[in-house]
């Protein structure tokens, strides 16, 4: 897992006085994700955990022959040789249309500056996700734009040790908007039927489901960090189906984001849309009210449980129906925990 | 079958005025296991395809003979391809329906009444699987279409493979084997799609980067040919494995995309004319607007082959066709070196003056 010594070997010969950079210029980990994951298309990355040479030449920026400079000058090349491979369609996506470079390289730097910067998240119980197998992460849904997904992601990326990759579930609904859908399936996502989820849960993905869907995200703020109802449990049967231990997942601090106070029924219907959000900025505040405020977030995974054993009642809507209930009450319980240990949703 | 006499009598392929199937039957007559090839087909083949069809006898079936024509030649093997993807200079959608439905159900209710047949292969397509927001990320043989395809093309397909269903149930003595092929491409296809990846400038939908996927040409032909001289009975998704997104293939390909307002805002057909589809419509319109991917697990675990992936027939399609090429890799990693070079002397001249 070291990072690769390319970088740092080259740096003090040009350019000593760059040397001593702030630690953060070189976050621990930052987008070298897991090649080690088993599922990406292929190490066709930048930076791998492989020294220069051996990596192949389409993937050296095109002026590497050159004696090195400082880190400017490697930040300069690494970026224009990302764009030239994103320009000359040389990236390899997935069946599902996931694009792991571009999420490495755009959509994870842009989501972790929310996460660790406006929303200060803290994570705990994160050994409790598998380091290889498949996992299915199942979270409460909040706060009227669907930030928690991203935010959960980041954290599953950022702080498992093999940074995994979280592939979301989405209502079909996601995808029938343009621009949207698109993101969501660059970034890994999926639609949330049985053949999608198994299908994941089959290659040995971690597979993330927030089975409140709409009534979770659309509930008013008075009603916060009260977990509606799980729909059918459809997510228990696929976990069962394929034996892939459930993992649940309590998030607090999405229910401040965008507090919702109201829901314009009529506008809703006019755009098609669940439900059309009033919050205490938006739509008053126009753009500026797209601004989520700056809640202090805590994610916590609970102790997976296990399903190997009930691959037969998969479809047994008793078993089905309890291990929905269980899972339901673990986070309902975490999340009255959580909430205890953070008195003040805006707390540093 | 004894002694010297081939593994398989007669071979008749329907459609061989048409590329693919003058190419299968051609591939056909070849093997030394197969004894004769008839090529059926209303009209002559076209003058281009003389050369590739020397060895195949022709029959022009009218609709008269159409009901016994596959008894009368003794046929044992029998491949369906008269279909057509889209309408063209001389066939309306009208006549491309009629070609393709009234055509099937003709030539199976001739399969049926023939006694010595013990093997049918129909080509369908992936389009089977129609086009929705709500589908699942990739089709099995198993998945049923969620609505029914707006594309005239899908829905012909829906109804051959109708057909081909019901000629199962009547005749279970017949191998009966049904290919849905992905969009055909290589570096002597020449499709609508094709001729779509060919132009400079590429239209797409805007907000929409559907996932793709294509089968080579020559691995089509190799599959066609494994269902003839192999038995391998029940339906087939065949691609090439792997993804390319469409603005991923518009890049490798060198060209410049375009995007085009979405069907809702504009109107589909509107749309569909801007793409350059206003003869292929729909169908290609929904491709592009969902994207279609097919498990092909079936395929190489029965047939014991995996067809080329779909980067690798893309690649071979782009090497064929160099010209209109707008970006490309060379390009891109020159312009990349000289602004790199730039930067570098700069910053080179900033840090001598501080």
């Amino acid at each position: 897992m070291s990072r690769p010594d390319i970088d740092r070997g080259r740096q003090p010969a040009t350019e000593p006085a760059r040397a001593t950079l702030p630690p953060e210029e070189f976050p621990a980990d930052p987008v070298h994700p897991a090649q080690r994951n088993g599922h990406q298309p292929r190490g066709d990355r930048p930076a791998g955990d492989q020294p220069a040479e051996d990596r192949p030449a389409g993937d050296r920026p095109a002026g590497d022959d050159e004696p090195a400079g400082d880190v400017w000058d490697r930040r300069v090349a690494s970026t224009l040789a990302f764009l030239r491979r994103r320009l000359s369609g040389q990236y390899d996506v997935d069946e599902f249309g996931f694009d792991p470079e571009l999420t490495d390289g755009v959509f994870y730097p842009v989501l972790r500056l929310l996460y660790r910067n406006w929303f200060r998240t803290e994570v705990t119980g994160i050994e409790h996700l598998s380091s290889d197998g498949a996992g299915l992460v199942v979270a409460n849904h909040s706060g009227t734009v669907a930030l928690d997904a991203l935010m959960l992601s980041v954290a599953v990326h950022d702080q498992h040790p093999r940074h995994r990759y979280l592939r979301l579930l989405g209502a079909d609904l996601v995808f029938r908007m343009p621009v949207v859908s698109e993101l969501v399936r660059k970034s890994g996502g999926a639609v949330a039927c049985h053949p999608d989820a198994e299908r994941l849960m089959r290659a040995g993905e971690l597979v993330g489901v927030f089975p409140e869907g709409f009534k979770g995200i659309g509930k008013r703020y008075t009603e916060r960090y009260k977990l509606q109802r799980f729909g059918r449990g459809g997510f228990v049967s696929a976990a069962l189906r394929t034996g892939t231990p459930i993992v649940p997942v309590a998030i607090v601090g999405a229910e401040e984001t965008y507090p919702m106070l109201g829901d314009i029924k009529l506008f809703a219907r006019l755009f098609k849309l669940p439900y059309f959000p009033v919050t205490p900025t938006f739509p008053w505040f126009g753009p500026l009210g797209l601004v989520p405020l700056p809640s202090k977030w805590l994610i916590e995974f609970g102790p997976p449980i296990p399903t190997a054993h009930l691959v037969d009642y998969a479809d047994d809507p008793l078993v089905v129906f309890n291990l929905a209930d269980q899972v339901r009450e673990t986070i309902q319980q975490t999340l009255h925990r959580l909430l205890a240990r953070r008195p003040d949703p805006f707390a540093a | 079958m004894t002694g010297d006499r081939p593994a398989t009598g007669t071979v008749v392929v329907t459609g061989v005025s048409r590329y693919l199937a003058a190419q299968v039957a051609a591939r056909l007559a070849a093997d030394p296991s197969i004894g004769r090839v008839v090529g059926l087909d209303p009209v002559e083949p076209a003058p281009g395809l003389a050369t590739v069809l020397r060895d195949v006898e022709h029959v022009r079936a009218s609709a008269a003979t159409a009901l016994t024509v596959i008894a009368d030649l003794d046929a044992d093997v029998v491949v369906h391809l008269a279909i057509s993807t889209a309408p063209d200079q001389q066939h309306s959608r009208a006549a491309m329906k009629e070609q393709n439905v009234i055509g099937t159900m003709q030539l199976l209710a001739s399969c049926q009444r023939a006694p010595r047949l013990r093997k049918l292969v129909v080509r369908s397509s992936t389009a089977a699987y129609g086009a929705s927001f709500r589908d699942p990320t990739v089709f099995t043989e198993e998945t049923e279409p969620r609505e029914v395809p707006r594309g005239g093309f899908a829905r012909d397909i829906l109804d051959i493979e109708g057909y081909a269903r019901g000629f199962r149930r009547r005749r279970p003595d017949v191998i009966a084997t049904v290919l849905r092929l992905a969009p055909l491409i290589g570096s002597t296809a020449d499709t609508t799609l094709t001729r779509y990846f060919a132009q400079p400038i590429v239209p797409t939908v805007l907000g929409r980067d559907p996932r793709l996927q294509f089968i080579h040409l020559d691995d089509a032909l190799a599959v066609l040919h494994r269902s003839v001289a192999e038995d391998h009975p029940g339906t087939y998704n065949v691609a090439g494995a792997g993804v390319l997104t469409l603005s991923q293939a518009i890049r490798r390909a060198g060209r410049v995309a375009v995007p085009v307002l979405e069907p809702g805002l504009s109107g589909a057909a509107g749309v569909a004319r801007a793409l350059g589809f206003d003869r292929y419509g729909l169908d290609q319109l929904d491709l592009f607007v969902h994207g279609r991917v097919v498990d092909t697990t079936r395929l190489v675990s029965e047939y014991g082959f995996a067809p080329r992936t779909t980067a690798a027939a893309f690649d071979d399609f782009i090497r064929a066709h160099p010209e209109g090429t707008v970006l490309n890799g060379e390009r891109l990693a020159l312009a990349e070196r000289g602004i790199l070079a730039r930067i570098r002397q700069a910053r080179a001249a900033v840090r001598e003056h501080a």
